[in-house]
């Protein structure tokens, strides 16, 4: 379902001096459907970095890079774009608040699914007085856990998730690592960044290391 | 399926200097443009030769219209022209003043558009833009009252519900939101991106915010000295510039 092959990933950063940064090199990861590969290597070493260039979000330097048969470096914006509303979900750390649209409306963005909605934001323990409210004054928690809604609204065939649970509470953390796990059973390729321990022994299958 | 706009090198010259050079992208039904850069890097020339407002010196528009496939703009008649534009286009433009007429009501405003495409029922045009007026937040009892009692925020959203009421497939939008307080931009901001997503609106948007354009487009076009340095999806031109002027842009602003 992903696939990469001698991927890099340079910055140049033009404004200052030319400085070239090589955050990846060669790497080489291979995830199948039902897989949950947990991305391991000191903090710097560009794990975030290789789920952005996953999402198209960064662009790739060098290598290729496969997600469901689609070559990422030269997919057009509107082959990514379908990608992203079909087939990937991406659950980055922090939730980037539209003003004035309201928690339900950002998990739902526009789909059909408000009783799924509700049904996830119940799981996720967000009060039913916070839904109509636009998320920009939540806790760091909730708005991740709007973040999750929105991502596992519908099942997508592949998840890229960077530290889905880093600002979540024990039982929180549980429902999370739930959605995680039935999402992989139902068949989901997943690619994630977890620090915590207990959290990666409960949803990892395998651990892909960096460096 | 074909894209609902295609641009192939359009350039334009005002006397000696170059305003615009080789810009070619394709626009598909219900994607929004945004077209960013400094003042003076062409953008409203841009949107001015691709809206039929402003003939280029070379390179071709082309529309593709309801009925006949896809035809060049400029080689359309100057009325075939006035007709797209008063149906199938809209243009917001960045001043209301200068997208409103100033002297008839609310109503009359939105109306104009209804009747230019053969609408006579009195009734029913009053209806539908008291309807319109609604669908951009304003109080539709204020359908009689002239655009000068009203504040720039909600000239802008009289604007919007004038160029829409045709039920447009392709807007051009000139510095919409930059005229405004921050509070009133926010609310146009998300008006504008649930109407463009609830209509499928294409949008070809100019602006020098790239935070408007992170909220809005899917995707960008960067313009430095008449010229498109770059282009992408949205989050790729903002989280991963290429170009040393996107990036300078980008690093600039706070947070886009």
């Amino acid at each position: 379902m992903i696939r990469t092959q001698g991927l890099s990933k340079t910055f140049v950063l033009h404004n200052q001096g030319g400085v070239e940064l090589e955050v990846l090199k060669d790497v080489d990861l291979k995830v199948a459907p039902g897989e949950c590969v947990a991305l391991d290597g000191a903090s710097g070493v560009g794990k975030s970095t290789l789920l952005k260039c996953l999402y198209g979000n960064y662009r790739i330097s060098g290598g290729t890079a496969e997600v469901a048969g689609i070559d990422i470096a030269a997919a057009s914006p509107r082959e990514l774009l379908a990608l992203r509303r079909g087939t990937v979900a991406y659950v980055s750390q922090f939730l980037r608040a539209i003003p004035r649209v309201s928690a339900l409306d950002v998990v739902l963005d526009g789909r059909a699914l408000r009783s799924e909605g509700e049904q996830l934001l119940l799981r996720l323990r967000i009060p039913m007085r916070l839904w109509s409210v636009p998320p920009a004054t939540f806790s760091g928690g909730e708005q991740q856990r709007i973040n999750i809604a929105r991502s596992f609204l519908e099942p997508k065939p592949v998840l890229l998730l960077d530290e889905p649970t880093a600002s979540l509470d024990a039982d929180n953390r549980l429902t999370v690592i739930a959605l995680i796990n039935e999402a992989r059973e139902a068949g989901a390729a997943i690619v994630g960044i977890f620090h915590d321990q207990r959290v990666r022994d409960a949803v990892a299958t395998r651990v892909h290391p960096l460096h | 399926m074909t894209p609902l706009l295609q641009i192939f090198g359009v350039e334009k010259r005002f006397g000696d200097r170059v305003a615009i050079r080789d810009i070619s992208f394709d626009l598909w039904p219900g994607e929004v443009l945004a077209v960013v850069g400094e003042s003076g890097s062409g953008k409203t020339t841009l949107l001015n030769c691709i809206s039929g407002r402003l003939a280029p010196d070379a390179g071709r528009v082309e529309y593709l219209t309801r009925h006949e496939g896809a035809k060049d703009v400029w080689r359309l008649s100057e009325a075939e022209r006035r007709m797209l534009a008063r149906t199938d286009w809209g243009y917001v433009h960045q001043s209301p003043e200068q997208g409103l007429r100033m002297g008839v009501s609310a109503g009359a405003n939105v109306g104009e558009r209804l009747m230019a495409l053969g609408a006579r029922h009195y009734g029913r045009i009053r209806g539908e833009a008291a309807e319109w007026l609604e669908r951009v937040e304003m109080d539709p009892a204020r359908i009689d009252e002239s655009p000068l009692a009203f504040s720039g925020g909600m000239r802008q959203r009289l604007q919007i519900a004038r160029n829409l009421v045709t039920r447009p497939r392709l807007v051009f939008m000139d510095e919409p939101t930059s005229g405004l307080d921050v509070s009133v931009q926010a609310r146009l901001l998300d008006l504008l991106r649930s109407l463009t997503r609830g209509l499928e609106l294409a949008a070809v948007i100019v602006t020098h915010d790239l935070a408007v354009a992170r909220l809005l487009a899917h995707r960008m076009l960067v313009m430095k000295e008449g010229r498109a340095v770059e282009t992408g999806l949205t989050d790729q031109v903002l989280d991963d510039p290429q170009h040393p002027y996107t990036q300078l842009l980008v690093s600039s602003v706070l947070q886009p």
